[in-house]
């Protein structure tokens, strides 16, 4: 086979098209790709140049954009301490996710992904967060952490201690935060290991069984190597969607106490949006754009094999 | 999500309606405070349409975080609304010099200006061309609860300096009571206490001037002074448990269930502390206020106040109608309804005899009386700068800074403006 591919004459480019056109492909090609292309470009390409292009200059939203100020954004990023704080609390955020959500996830999928009613209905309650919108999960949650009228509030009330107020402590806050987030996502991944487990073959557990195994080794030397795409897709789903946490703080602490728990992406919209700072805002979305690419890539070539393959 | 959506309907609805309609009046507003605040809004626009055969008058509505951040897009957009709500200030400012705003001088007579107090009328003016029509003024007093107040064996009147509130909160503390509600989840309720500090040391030239850069700007020893003041009280740990995880409305009710004895906020207080206190009712009778105090040796009065101006800014292309809208909006009998409903103080030299509220009569006649009125100075100093002074003092009080390093970090933003 190799040598065949090896072998085979390459063509130029007009005698590519012309190949094309009679195998039937170029009408479909011009038909079908243009669309996709210019929408491609003009949603996703373009506001990304845009984006990178207004990061140079000082804009508060109003008027022209003529103020520019080459790279005064980025240094002024680079040397602010709560900008250093979000990019921390989203390296803390991929952590947890990574270390806590996972291993929590892959758990209770192992535990329920066989076909039955009893796992069917923990499916359902574990997987209830996920479909909640992140805004209405950070009230309910503000309100479980409220120390005044909500439930953590009435717990001290009943065991007659002081109420503790955990989204006004700097120490504490950003760790409910990552409760939270690891609450709502947890059940996202325990779906995918689920369908994941559910394709395992069952005459491997079988053979397992028939070799002695016993229960744990058939989960680290059957089940585990078998569902190890599923295990990466996630990881990586997991890593990319920790960069990008936001609806979920503002309406748990809106960044605070002290600026102390922004993620990048609340950083973005609080300095640069709120604040009417829109080339500014325009250099964090530029890093968070590098960020994320950077990420995708490494994990990609750390994680995947060739083309892409889990 | 929500405020996303609501934005998203809200620029859906502009560009239908500004298709659909030519002589309309689109109104772009914040969602008021109080339930009447709309329903207000709402008849005014009905009884114009009836005044005025032809012309619809459409108010949307959004909160003000989604409003203040999407305004910019909409303002240069073709879906802009006529006429839209404005705290003035530096925001308003940034506006005018974009040229998204309508100069509406001419439309305006000397007889016309003198419906409206000169300082509203200067609050919608930007080098010397009128943008915009003032409705209503905010002033921050020192509100507080009589019963706790006599509890704590305090009387209030008598506190006439910074030093006599700090005596005060210390015993109110010593009688087990908390000294301060504070809504510090939202900051700028710790920042009305800078701001006002800063207001009495420095006086409004003083702000004035800092705001321009003069005197070292922000870096000024006045505003240090103020920051140190406000740590002084900061140090009492004077305020509720939780107080940074507590928003100024459920801050607004827990002084509304008696939760403490002073409260620092604008008139808005008095319709705040009762709805959205838990029994409903909130303080009654017991509610009354006092001038913020004087800070020794400092440059501003002590019968200076301290607040808001707010109205409605014309844009550009707006018609004729809209002006002729804004007129009727603020005329002499909606600006006194405005004051009877007590959704705001009327900013009509003559409307303050719709209101009934003894408290509020007094302030408006304070704030009539009152030497300066210096505008909050989030409101002032524009978006950033604004942020950057509520970030600093939220940061004085839970000591993450210190007076200098505040001080520094709005003088920061302020030269980055």
């Amino acid at each position: 086979m190799t040598t065949m591919i090896g072998s085979r004459p390459t063509l130029s480019p007009a005698a590519r098209i012309a190949r094309m056109h009679r195998q039937g492909k170029l009408t479909a090609l011009l038909l079908f790709l243009p669309p996709a292309l210019v929408l491609f470009t003009l949603f996703v390409i373009w506001p990304i140049f845009n984006a990178a292009n207004l990061s140079f200059f000082k804009w508060s939203g109003y008027g022209a954009i003529d103020n520019f100020v080459g790279t005064q954004n980025y240094q002024r990023l680079a040397n602010h301490s709560v900008f250093h704080q979000s990019l921390w609390n989203s390296v803390k955020l991929i952590l947890a996710s990574l270390f806590i959500q996972i291993p929590l996830a892959l758990t209770l999928a192992l535990l329920i992904y066989k076909k039955t009613s009893a796992n069917t209905a923990f499916r359902l309650i574990f997987f209830a967060p996920y479909i909640l919108a992140e805004i209405a999960s950070g009230v309910i949650w503000s309100f479980i952490f409220d120390g005044d009228f909500g439930v953590s509030g009435q717990i001290a009330a009943a065991l007659g201690i002081d109420p503790f107020y955990i989204l006004a402590d700097r120490q504490f806050a950003f760790l409910a935060i990552i409760t939270v987030v690891v609450w709502k996502y947890f059940g996202y991944h325990m779906m995918i290991f689920i369908a994941a487990l559910q394709a395992v073959p069952d005459d491997l557990l079988e053979a397992a069984d028939i070799d002695g195994a016993s229960r744990l080794q058939k989960v680290f030397y059957v089940k585990l190597p078998l569902i190890m795409h599923a295990i990466k897709l996630s990881a990586f789903f997991a890593i990319v969607g920790a960069l990008q946490v936001f609806d979920i703080i503002i309406p748990l602490t809106n960044g605070g106490p002290s600026n102390s728990t922004h993620s990048i992406v609340s950083y973005l919209y609080t300095y640069g949006l709120a604040q009417l700072n829109v080339g500014y805002g325009a250099a964090v979305g530029v890093v968070l754009f590098i960020l994320c690419m950077v990420t995708a890539f490494s994990y990609k070539r750390l994680a995947m094999g060739k083309g892409g393959a889990l | 999500m929500k405020s996303f959506c609501l934005g998203a309907a809200t620029v859906l609805g502009l560009t239908l309606a500004g298709s659909a309609l030519v002589d309309d009046v689109r109104m772009l507003a914040i969602e008021p405070n109080v339930p009447e605040g709309r329903q207000y809004y709402l008849d005014v626009a009905k009884a114009y349409e009836a005044e005025n055969p032809g012309t619809k008058v459409q108010f949307d509505f959004l909160d003000d975080t989604s409003f203040k951040s999407k305004l910019p897009t909409l303002l240069q957009s073709s879906a802009r609304p006529d006429a839209f709500f404005t705290w003035t200030g530096g925001v308003f400012y940034e506006q005018a010099k974009a040229g998204v705003l309508k100069d509406i001088s001419t439309d305006f007579t000397d007889a016309d200006r003198k419906n409206y107090s000169p300082s509203g009328i200067q609050s919608m003016s930007h080098d010397g061309k009128l943008y915009g029509v003032p409705m209503y003024a905010a002033s921050v007093v020192l509100w507080y609860n009589k019963a706790l107040v006599e509890k704590a064996g305090i009387d209030p009147k008598a506190i006439k300096n910074w030093e006599g509130l700090l005596a005060a909160s210390k015993k109110i503390q010593g009688a087990g009571i908390v000294p301060i509600v504070m809504g510090g989840k939202d900051k700028w309720p710790i920042a009305l206490f800078y701001g006002q500090l800063a207001a009495r040391i420095a006086g409004t030239d003083g702000v004035a001037a800092a705001d321009k850069g003069e005197n070292e700007g922000f870096n000024n020893p006045a505003f240090i002074q103020a920051g140190d003041a406000l740590k002084q009280l900061a140090d009492l740990k004077p305020f509720q448990p939780g107080y940074m995880d507590t928003t100024q409305p459920k801050a607004a009710g827990l002084f509304g269930d008696g939760k403490g004895a002073f409260y620092l906020a604008g008139n808005f207080l008095v319709g705040a502390q009762a709805q959205n206190s838990a029994s409903g009712k909130g303080l009654g009778d017991d509610l009354d206020f006092i001038t913020f105090p004087a800070v020794d040796g400092g440059k501003g009065e002590h019968a200076d106040t301290f607040g808001g101006v707010n109205g409605w800014l014309v844009t550009k292309d707006a018609g004729q109608s809209t002006v002729k809208f804004l007129k009727f909006l603020t005329n002499n009998k909606n600006q006194t309804e405005g004051g009877r409903l007590k959704i705001w103080l009327p900013i009509g030299t003559n409307a303050q005899s719709g209101i009934a509220d003894p408290r509020l009569r007094r302030i408006a006649e304070d704030l009539s009386k009152a030497p300066h009125h210096q505008l909050y100075l989030d409101q002032m100093l524009g978006a950033s700068v604004g942020a950057a002074l509520n970030d600093a003092a939220a940061q004085i009080v839970t000591g993450d800074i210190s007076p200098e390093e505040a001080a520094a970090l709005v003088e920061e933003a302020r030269e980055m403006r």
